[in-house]
């Protein structure tokens, strides 16, 4: 009896999983079958869902109007560069906080928190004239650092909860054992905040791809990367929701399959701590 | 040392021909900021003739309308230099040119021929009579409408009706079992939207944003007559939730045969009539923008999308050179030998409608009358101290429009009424007027 409750539990936690899953994943497959309709069949109504003459036209618009090369690389520089960059700023943070806490440890996470309550618009105008001034507008460089600052809270409070995680007693034994700082943190406390680590990496990635107001704002020709490929597909005067959907199943289906492939980590760095 | 000597020859030739290069102002690449529409998307394709001609390559930005507003007006209120060209409207180029933010285009050459630019829109881009931006397209507002639809309510359309006409064929045409909305407008928030809507019709009802001394005029009862008109008109014949109907929704309605008439953007007239992408293509008419009986100004707006080169460009020479073939006749020609006459950017030379070629166009006629009938130093039938007609052409208006669009986009949808959202309209234009100095 026991055994048929459980089953049917879990059956229905599996249709509810299921639901709020093809719920979530629902926008992102009609943007994928639009992508494959004319202009007049992505405004059907009623909607058309799987019967209708799929065609590759509108990719092959946007392969001929865009330089799809360009933005993906410039997307995977600015965004691998400014998590990694984050990463490596954020580690020796977080470990000072998680094992050496000050008084004021606590209100600093916060108040590095609070930085992205600010609407982003307000700081436009002197991080604008700041890039202007070194000469990095519409630069890669310049971007990268931009979401490096923007993304390292988040980065410092993910790693600060790993490290939490991780009994102190530990790396005071490496140090007992004669660990330099540099040996203790790269030795003993990184290879077991590994999955803490890379679901930091992973999320940051994920979030700086698809950051849309600065990457937006900071460039012009050289430096867009596919949030500015989408926002060219987009017109307030015209219907051209088919080729826009093309546009955007091309900017998300690289970070689709990364997260595909790489969801096991992601969420086992998200739900469990370092040593449990 | 023969190896040396080849290296240091292969220099100096890479110098002296770059040099060369800059000095006569070739091998320069411009950075075009641009808007998402069909022509920008055909200039963007025939660009090789520019570079053909010139040696100047470009390298486009294209963004949606008001991300590229943002973008342009970031860079070029902080001297940026991002873009050697941007594309711009009526409202920003009196402003900017005002400013010094651009750079006056009054020595475009002969074969440019400046005059053959239609006056309206020469006026609205230019500042004290100085020209600061070249019409690329220019736009007004018309009627499009059923024939079919029009005909079974046995009814006929008059080439300039008025209000009280159309709404009598909206309620006639509208058949509620079918889907089918007599009448479909803009009711969206936002100054580009449903505001530049509701500010025309104002306009034809003989309503004004402000009087001579910049005070606010919704507490006039001609601003109550045009939007009381309006919510009656849309609740009678309208979609449901055209609170937030904007251009793409009704043309999407328009294309499926949902709507008797749609009063919009000239540029529509290209797209309801195209085969491929309406169902109701070949049973399309139109019409002037209505007035109010009794008041001559007619519902029509006028709006271009002009080239400008902003002050901060080290590249003024070269853009000129892209700004004098992309609004010329030239490349109206060039168009049309590729795509055909209906794809040639409409609305800003005179010589365009005097092309026999052109003038079998079925919308053309209708396109050039309305801009004709716009006249951006008199909007509407009390004088006022403002240029522009669906906006006021003062910096402030853009701020100010979206929030007063945002109380009337309320009063459509039912969250208040008109008089209410005209009293908080009337508050929020003086507050914002008297912090701004105009008062």
């Amino acid at each position: 009896m026991v055994r048929a409750v459980t089953t049917q539990r879990k059956a229905l936690n599996t249709a509810i999983a299921w639901t709020v899953g093809l719920l979530i994943f629902f926008p992102i497959l009609w943007t994928i079958l639009t992508s494959f309709k004319t202009e007049a069949q992505a405004i059907a109504d009623p909607p058309i869902f799987l019967f209708f003459d799929w065609t590759l036209e509108n990719y092959a618009v946007v392969q001929e109007r865009s330089n799809y090369m360009r933005f993906l690389w410039n997307s995977v520089f600015i965004a691998g560069g400014s998590t990694i960059l984050g990463v490596i700023i954020a580690v020796p943070a977080a470990w000072s906080m998680a094992f050496v806490p000050s008084k004021r440890t606590k209100d600093i996470l916060l108040w590095m928190l609070s930085t992205k309550m600010l609407p982003a618009v307000g700081v436009l105008y002197p991080i604008y004239l700041i890039f202007i001034k070194l000469g990095i507008l519409d630069s890669r460089i310049g971007l990268t650092v931009v979401l490096m600052l923007i993304n390292l809270p988040i980065i410092v409070w993910m790693l600060y909860t790993y490290f939490k995680e991780i009994p102190g007693e530990i790396l005071e034994a490496a140090r007992m054992d004669g660990a330099s700082l540099r040996n203790e943190i790269l030795y003993v406390l990184t290879p077991m905040a590994i999955p803490g680590i890379a679901s930091t990496l992973l999320l940051n990635f994920i979030l700086a791809w698809n950051e849309a107001f600065w990457t937006l704002n900071l460039t012009a020709a050289q430096a867009a990367p596919l949030t500015a490929f989408i926002a060219s597909y987009s017109s307030p005067e015209g219907l051209f929701f088919a080729k826009l959907s093309a546009a955007s199943t091309m900017a998300i289906a690289p970070i689709l399959i990364l997260g595909w492939f790489s969801q096991k980590q992601l969420v086992r760095g998200l739900t469990f701590g370092a040593v449990k | 040392m023969k190896l040396r000597n080849a290296l240091f020859a292969a220099s100096a030739l890479v110098s002296v021909t770059a040099t060369a290069a800059l000095a006569d102002g070739h091998a320069t690449t411009l950075t075009i900021a641009t808007v998402n529409n069909g022509d920008m998307i055909r200039m963007q394709g025939l660009t090789d003739d520019f570079t053909e001609k010139t040696g100047h390559t470009v390298e486009w930005v294209t963004l949606e309308e008001n991300v590229l507003r943002q973008r342009v007006t970031t860079d070029i209120t902080t001297n940026g230099g991002a873009f050697d060209i941007m594309t711009i409207g009526m409202y920003e180029t009196p402003i900017w040119g005002a400013n010094d933010w651009l750079v006056p285009l009054d020595d475009l050459s002969d074969e440019y021929n400046v005059d053959d630019l239609l006056p309206a829109m020469r006026a609205g881009l230019s500042h004290e009579g100085t020209l600061y931006a070249a019409p690329f397209y220019g736009e007004s507002s018309m009627i499009m409408y059923r024939t079919d639809l029009m005909e079974a309510a046995g009814m006929e359309m008059p080439e300039a009706p008025t209000w009280q006409f159309i709404r009598e064929a909206a309620a006639a045409m509208t058949d509620r079992d079918n889907e089918i909305n007599g009448i479909c407008l803009r009711g969206k928030a936002g100054w580009g939207e449903g505001g530049a809507f509701i500010t025309v019709t104002a306009n034809s009802f003989g309503a004004r944003w402000f009087d001579e001394e910049w005070n606010a005029q919704f507490d006039q009862p001609e601003w109550a007559e045009a939007l009381n008109f309006y919510v009656g008109m849309m609740e009678e014949s309208g979609p449901p939730g055209y609170a937030t109907n904007g251009f793409n929704e009704n043309l999407s309605l328009f294309q499926q045969g949902k709507c008797g008439m749609w009063i919009d953007a000239t540029v529509a007239a290209s797209f309801v009539t195209n085969p491929n992408d309406s169902t109701v293509a070949d049973s399309v008419g139109f019409a002037l923008a209505p007035n109010s009986e009794g008041v001559e100004k007619k519902s029509n707006w006028l709006w271009a999308w002009a080239l400008a080169i902003p002050a901060g460009t080290q590249k003024a020479d070269a853009a000129k050179e892209f700004i004098e073939w992309a609004t010329s006749t030239d490349y109206i020609e060039l168009v049309a030998e590729n795509e055909g006459w209906a794809n040639v950017p409409p609305g800003a030379r005179t010589s365009l409608y005097e092309n026999a070629n052109y003038k079998d166009i079925p919308f053309a006629k209708m396109t050039l009358d309305s801009i004709l009938a716009a006249d951006p130093t008199d909007p509407t039938v009390d004088p006022v101290p403002y240029v522009g007609i669906q906006f006021v052409a003062i910096p402030e208006f853009a701020g100010i429009a979206t929030e007063v669009s945002q109380e009337f986009s309320a009063a459509y949808a039912g969250q208040q009424t008109v008089e209410e959202a005209l009293e908080k309209a009337q508050a929020i234009t003086n507050e914002a007027m008297e912090a701004a100095g105009y008062r």
